[in-house]
């Protein structure tokens, strides 16, 4: 029963991964096209300047729970994907000291250089991510031998277009978010970016809901049990309510696209129970939430430390997201008395 | 050069270039919060300024040891996989708890903290970096648990192929892991401290805010009385239970190479490794290593080698990586003390020589550091985990070696940039001094 429920907390932790850092890295990809100058570029930066770090304390909460609930899988997701982690890493780390390093210097070249650092450093890691994750739904290569994998296998037809699929959303997200947490210019261009990016989103969305039929055995779970079907159908669902929001309210339109990031990341997590990483060559070998997880008495020492401190860390982030809820303007920017990036 | 050298190598890299930013924002975060929380107190304005300088200077800092700690938690898993899979049950949950209790608490107030000035209330605002503190010592203390356990494993059994855990809380209360919290926690605080009267210090050569400087000094030298002094004496009772639960380690540190009743400790020692003996040994103190080891001058302290073969930690290194922390430490004391001195008697500034002296000491609490991790990672070799599993044992089989090149490249030459850009920042920033800080955030500089 534990290992099902930290099955289904790894999931969620990814999930909320994506659902706040995805926003930071939509809006990191989005500055050079939404921002003209150096103070719309900074208002971008600002409007994830407080909770960016915060954002991605998921993905080392999500990396720590898979060592310490299914310690075989990470020791071989993270083994087996060394070199896009290791660029994953790379990435991480550039963008995170991007936002403190940019206005460090009073220079533009400066600044231009760290404003590409960003927009490259947020694509890459948004674009490998959805590949790592394609290629965990397609299974990987592994057997008794190991890994018979290279970083070109990874790059197979079905992992890219998850990593366009995973672009295009945190895209969509990132302008959602600039559309609400900025002002003037920036909020006027990302509501436009917004719109359009709305269509293609679409396309590769269905693209990948039909190709997953044909690279994946994720459908298997849902044909057996029809009632998760309701998951991808939420996913859909706030998919179009984006579009419809967007008519009336960007910030009803950005909760509908945090529901979708939710709900695509659970479609993935339901059609692969109980396996964590499917072996693509031999099942025998796939990495499942039973035969690679922590003993029981270690999965009910986490789960009592998840069950009491997630609630509070949730508590406290929602309450400085509150603190900064107010859109970013120039006026702030230009404010002395308070530390802007 | 093998993989398990390379894997080696590269940890090494990582884990110090880490550990060069984590010690100033151990101990920078607390003195930022009682500057801040003597601002809020008197509502002396030189207060809010100094937090504003030095909270400048702690973030510059924080940005590249927040980055750089992300690489060592993926790194288990990339390159010690053998490794994570053998020791997962119980090296995973600390790391989790750290991200969940610690990570999310640091990083969630420090944006409060920078981006919160006209946001939350005076009080708040300084209480959130009482937070950030509290965050970055819970942080330490989960990853030092998990650190003391592969320095001395408890409370688990091999089953399953597998370690797995039986008392999670004997690791998490075991006198190593508490000992090594307190010794790393207030190591970072002799750092935070030394950072304070060092830029002080400059600032005071140049009479330049004389009064917040002097201030700020204070600040310093009180912490760093207190710091220096707790770091030296848990120190001392670290090396004790090193003694205990580490024989080799103990034996390497202080190359002992033949076991002895009653051993000495010489001053002054040159090892021959080659020959497994010491080619030089001068100034012997008769029984004090024994002493000082097991607090028992007649106590036995078995040498090099009389250990399994194979089984012995590289000597020189170990030896002259603690010779060198313990000599460094003993001096911060002397400095710190001296520095409380001449602020109290206010004459600080016509010490002239001393404060330059503090100026060029900023560097020496790092070094120490670094050379006490070496003793820690180093003399525990060749074991990954302390009589448990061997390090050749733990690497990944799935990483080949022009993988672990490309990624140790790659690191070297990040790092290396990223380094020098932030040591810059953070001297021109220490430099420009508070005046200057203000001025760039009207011009919307930062």
């Amino acid at each position: 029963m534990l290992n099902i429920v930290w099955f289904a907390l790894w999931g969620l932790l990814w999930a909320i991964y994506f659902m706040l850092d995805g926003f930071d890295f939509g809006a990191g990809i989005l500055h050079p096209f939404v921002a003209k100058n150096d103070i719309e570029r900074r208002m971008v930066i600002n409007t994830v300047g407080p909770v960016w770090d915060g954002n991605e304390v998921w993905l080392i909460t999500a990396g720590g729970v898979t060592f310490a609930a299914f310690p075989t899988t990470y020791a071989y997701m993270f083994s087996y994907l060394y070199t896009p982690l290791f660029f994953i890493l790379f990435a991480l780390i550039l963008r995170g000291v991007s936002f403190e390093f940019r206005g460090k210097i009073n220079s533009e070249g400066w600044a231009k250089l760290w404003d590409f650092v960003i927009f490259f450093f947020s694509l890459m890691p948004a674009l490998l991510f959805g590949v790592a994750f394609g290629n965990i739904f397609e299974g990987l290569p592994m057997d008794a031998n190991g890994y018979h994998g290279t970083l070109f296998t990874l790059l197979n037809p079905y992992g890219l277009l998850t990593g366009i699929f995973f672009v295009l959303m945190f895209l969509q997200h990132g302008a959602l978010w600039l559309a609400i947490k900025a002002t003037g210019n920036v909020s006027e261009r990302s509501k436009s970016f917004a719109d359009k990016n709305w269509a293609v989103l679409l396309i590769v969305a269905v693209a990948f809901l039909v190709y997953t039929k044909f690279a994946t055995k994720l459908y298997d779970n849902y044909f057996s049990n029809p009632v998760w079907f309701i998951v991808p159908a939420v996913a859909v669902l706030s998919l179009l309510m984006i579009k419809v929001f967007s008519k009336t309210s960007y910030i009803k339109a950005f909760y509908a696209s945090c529901l979708m990031i939710l709900t695509v990341v659970f479609t993935g997590i339901v059609g692969l129970f109980p396996n964590l990483i499917p072996s693509s060559i031999d099942s025998a070998y796939s990495l499942t939430a039973y035969n690679s997880s922590s003993s029981p008495y270690t999965l009910k020492l986490m789960f009592i430390v998840a069950v009491i401190f997630v609630p509070i860390v949730i508590a406290y982030q929602i309450w400085s997201y509150k603190i900064f809820s107010a859109p970013i303007t120039e006026d702030d920017l230009k404010d002395p008395e308070v530390e802007t990036y | 050069m093998d993989a398990v050298f390379l894997a080696r190598l590269q940890f090494a890299m990582t884990a110090l270039f880490h550990f060069i930013f984590v010690p100033l924002t151990l101990g920078l975060s607390v003195l930022v919060a009682i500057m801040e929380t003597k601002y809020v107190k008197t509502g002396d304005e030189t207060y809010l300024r100094m937090t504003k300088f030095f909270g400048k200077l702690f973030l510059i800092n924080f940005a590249l040891g927040l980055v750089t700690g992300i690489t060592l938690e993926f790194q288990f898993g990339m390159n010690w996989a053998r490794y994570s899979k053998f020791v997962g049950d119980i090296f995973g949950p600390p790391l989790a708890i750290e991200a969940t209790l610690a990570f999310f608490l640091e990083s969630t107030f420090l944006g409060v903290w920078i981006f919160g000035w006209k946001k939350v209330s005076k009080v708040m605002h300084a209480a959130s970096m009482w937070l950030v503190a509290f965050g970055t010592s819970v942080s330490a203390l989960w990853i030092l648990i998990a650190n003391a356990w592969m320095q001395h494993p408890v409370g688990f059994v091999v089953r399953n192929g597998r370690a797995e855990f039986t008392d999670f809380m004997a690791a998490a209360t075991q006198p190593y892991a508490i000992l090594k919290f307190l010794h790393t926690v207030t190591a970072g605080y002799v750092v935070g401290a030394f950072f304070v009267m060092g830029v002080s210090a400059y600032h005071l050569l140049r009479n330049n805010e004389v009064d917040l400087f002097k201030k700020a000094f204070k600040i310093g030298a009180a912490f760093g009385v207190f710091a220096t002094i707790v770091v030296f004496i848990i120190g001392d009772m670290h090396a004790a239970e090193v003694a205990k639960t580490q024989p080799t380690k103990l034996a390497a540190m202080e190359s002992v190479w033949n076991s002895e009743k009653g051993a000495p400790m010489y001053l002054f020692i040159v090892p021959d490794e080659k020959h497994h003996k010491n080619a030089v040994e001068l100034f012997g103190i008769p029984k004090a290593l024994s002493m000082i080891a097991y607090h028992d001058p007649n106590a036995t302290v078995k040498g090099l080698n009389d250990f399994p073969k194979g089984d012995t930690p590289p000597v020189l290194i170990t030896f002259a990586s603690f010779r060198s922390m313990v000599g460094l430490g003993t001096l911060f004391v002397l400095v710190a003390l001296l520095a409380f001195l001449f602020i109290r008697k206010d004459n600080l500034i016509d010490k002239k020589w001393f404060l330059k002296a503090m100026v060029w000491a900023i560097p020496f609490p790092y070094i120490a550091i670094e050379f006490g991790w070496v003793v820690a990672e180093v003399g525990r070799q060749p074991w990954i985990v302390y009589g448990l599993m061997k390090t050749s044992q733990a690497t990944s089989l799935a990483v080949t070696i022009p993988q672990i090149i490309m990624s140790l490249a790659g690191f070297v030459v990040l790092y290396s940039i990223l380094g020098i850009i932030d040591i810059y920042l953070l001297i021109k920033y220490a430099k420009e001094g508070p005046e200057a800080a203000s001025v760039t955030a009207v011009e919307g500089g930062k």
